[in-house]
């Protein structure tokens, strides 16, 4: 059993050696999530996104939705899932996203105490943007946990440098304008604020949501350091199970590693 | 008379420059809305400053809807009650209830921002009436969110809606009511950002939206203070209205949250957010919601679809915070019995909303003899009437 990799000195270690950044998610509690991690982990996932699913899920689309009902229904809970990580027993970083209502309902600390507890070394809320973020960010960096700032497209240029300079680990770029789910093509704003964000920070730049195959990660990370994949991913889960998943991220290795 | 006076009172104010109440409030909203937040808040801080902007507000206020909306003492009901009753009728102004206050407000403001389309969620219909009938007024492109079970028992509305140019999509998700109709016109948000603005419905959800439809909604208040002191010479004992997010009790309440006046704010006993539920952050606010033991948000249960939302706006928790308001429940059985007893003493058919205040006054009265009791009359009862031929089938 291994206690998580550090998200931000993995990351940044493996982009300053030239790699192309993969991090799949996958909806903790849906049926063969551990399965599904560790097949991301053996075919050449950076780090794992693990999803701790929430009732009103607004950054998502239907995809994510549904995976995040049946785990709902199916009795996870945010203990549950955190409980069964430190028994994933793979080498990479691991990194939980959740909405923030799951965190304020345990509470900054004792959830950032939590997650550092189970190995994770990321946190990652999409409805808590930069002014609202001082309490967890504090109790995050307290516990050891990097907290990963969003950037949008729709962020005026002083706006960036204020998400890049609180942002640890990674930041993520958002693709489009939109919800998580895949697409038939990769939007233009997903180079655009990318190349954006790589011109005021260091801090590896990832471009996740409608990131929709391997053809679209591999036009991302010409600009990016990386990519995060989840709708794609989770839709594998669902129809066909972590054996596909695997498979999957395979692929989507190759077509970066192409790029570098 | 100003129609919307925009003169402080002073347990009502400004929220902080975070957007909170006390501990409420806030803006938790996806990174993609955060610019469009900020760009609200100024063009309504702008707009509201306006003068002419404000004259033109007034006027459609007036002339389209019909506004300022009448005051009706309810003799038979108040005499069988023992207190004088007064309605407050938002009932009686065009599309049939008090949202087009808030929904003209922010039409124009988003025409005066640039936008072209307006999104909008709705539980009973009635803030997706009033969206659909500004669109079709201000020739703007209009989709409205309505949970699965909504679109159900209020197809009368979701025909309403259709027949004014918008497009209605059913949300299946979740608990298929308003909480995930505002999930899913905060989604559609996200991706047309650019041209579109949310018309939200009540007060609630992040900043500036609790403070701005709140201003939209003040003009009920100050009307219903000028009303009742012209009929009573005084400001009335006790100020009720229904409460889901909020906005027609906040609307009224602005009007005497300085006086000695009572105010008292009816959720429905499966939706009560106030009583049963602690605070939480969905829908880009921080306030009571009703959540499981791992912040999970519960499914409310009304009988009435604009009271079927399992949170509450974050001003509303400030006054219950503070004590300047005090929030009971009443269960649809009572909501039942007053909808059929104001119908029969009144001449007056309620929508299942204001119901709620109509029974808590009900069941209250032995402790009210002799008051003056005040009721916002919402909305009015034809969008329900249908669903109440079902519940009363074997009654009637």
């Amino acid at each position: 059993m291994s206690v998580g990799a550090d998200l931000s000195s993995t990351l940044r270690a493996r982009r300053d050696a030239g790699r192309k950044l993969l991090v799949p998610y996958i909806t903790g509690g849906y049926p063969g999530w551990q399965d599904a991690i560790r097949a991301c982990a053996a075919n050449g996932a950076d780090a794992v996104e693990i999803g701790i699913p929430f009732s009103d899920p607004i950054m998502d689309g239907p995809v994510i939705q549904q995976a995040s009902q049946t785990a709902l229904d199916g009795g996870a809970t945010p203990q549950s899932i955190l409980e069964e990580v430190p028994r994933l027993d793979v080498d990479i970083p691991l990194v939980v996203m959740t909405y923030y209502n799951v965190v304020h309902h345990e509470g900054s600390v004792r959830f950032a105490e939590r997650l550092a507890a189970a190995g994770v070394t990321g946190c990652i809320l999409p409805d808590l943007p930069l002014e609202e973020s001082g309490e967890w960010c504090e109790a995050a960096d307290a516990a050891g946990v990097a907290t990963i700032m969003l950037a949008a497209p729709t962020a005026p240029d002083d706006r960036l440098p204020r998400i890049t300079a609180r942002a640890r680990g990674f930041v993520y770029s958002v693709g489009l304008l939109g919800v998580t789910g895949e697409r038939e093509t990769l939007a233009e704003t997903a180079t655009t604020l990318a190349g954006r964000l790589k011109a005021i920070t260091d801090t590896p730049v990832l471009v996740g949501v409608g990131v929709s195959n391997a053809e679209q990660a591999a036009m991302a990370v010409r600009v990016a350091d990386g990519v995060i994949q989840g709708a794609s991913m989770v839709r594998r889960l669902i129809e066909s199970g972590p054996d596909e998943v695997g498979r999957y991220v395979a692929e989507v290795r190759e077509a970066i590693d192409a790029v570098s | 008379m100003t129609i919307t006076d925009g003169s402080p009172r002073s347990a009502m104010d400004q929220p902080d420059g975070t957007g909170r109440f006390g501990e409420f409030g806030g803006r938790f909203v996806p990174e993609t809305l955060v610019p469009a937040c900020q760009e609200l808040e100024a063009g309504f801080a702008d707009a509201w400053a306006d003068t002419e902007w404000r004259a033109e507000l007034d006027q459609v206020l007036r002339d389209y809807a019909g506004r300022p909306s009448a005051f009706t003492e309810c003799h038979r009901l108040g005499g069988e009650l023992g207190l004088r009753l007064l309605l407050k009728r938002e009932d009686l102004n065009h599309t049939g209830s008090h949202k087009i206050n808030n929904v003209i407000g922010q039409a124009l403001l988003a025409k005066r921002m640039g936008k072209t389309r307006l999104v909008a969620e709705t539980g009973a219909g009635q803030h997706g009436v009033a969206t659909a009938t500004a669109a079709a007024l201000l020739g703007m492109e209009c989709k409205v969110y309505m949970g699965a079970v909504d679109v159900e028992r209020q197809a009368l509305n979701v025909f309403r809606m259709r027949l004014l140019g918008a497009e209605v999509e059913a949300v299946h998700s979740g608990s298929r009511t308003l909480k995930d109709a505002v999930n899913e016109a905060m989604r559609d948000w996200v991706a047309t950002v650019g041209d579109t603005h949310y018309c939200l419905g009540s007060v609630m959800g992040p900043h500036p939206y609790p403070f701005m439809v709140r201003q939209f909604h003040r003009v009920i208040g100050t009307e219903a203070r000028e009303q009742a002191r012209a009929l009573l010479g005084d400001d009335p004992d006790v100020v009720v209205a229904c409460v889901g997010g909020g906005s027609n009790a906040i609307g009224i309440f602005s009007g005497f949250v300085d006086t000695r006046s009572r105010l008292v704010g009816v959720e429905p006993a499966g939706g009560a957010a106030v009583t049963r539920g602690i605070p939480g952050v969905v829908h880009g606010m921080r306030s009571y919601l009703m959540q499981d033991e791992f912040g999970q948000v519960e499914e409310a249960h009304s009988i009435s679809a604009g009271l079927d939302y399992p949170g509450v706006g974050p001003e509303h928790s400030y006054l219950s915070s503070i004590g300047r308001a005090e929030y009971p429940n009443v269960v649809d059985a009572e909501v039942i019995e007053a909808f059929q007893r104001l119908s029969r003493t009144e001449g007056i058919i309620p929508a299942l909303e204001p119901a709620h205040a109509i029974a808590w006054v009900i069941r209250e009265a032995p402790s009210m003899k002799g008051q003056t009791v005040l009721v916002n009359m919402s909305g009015r009862g034809d969008k329900d009437v249908g669903q109440m031929m079902d519940v009363l089938a074997d009654r009637l």
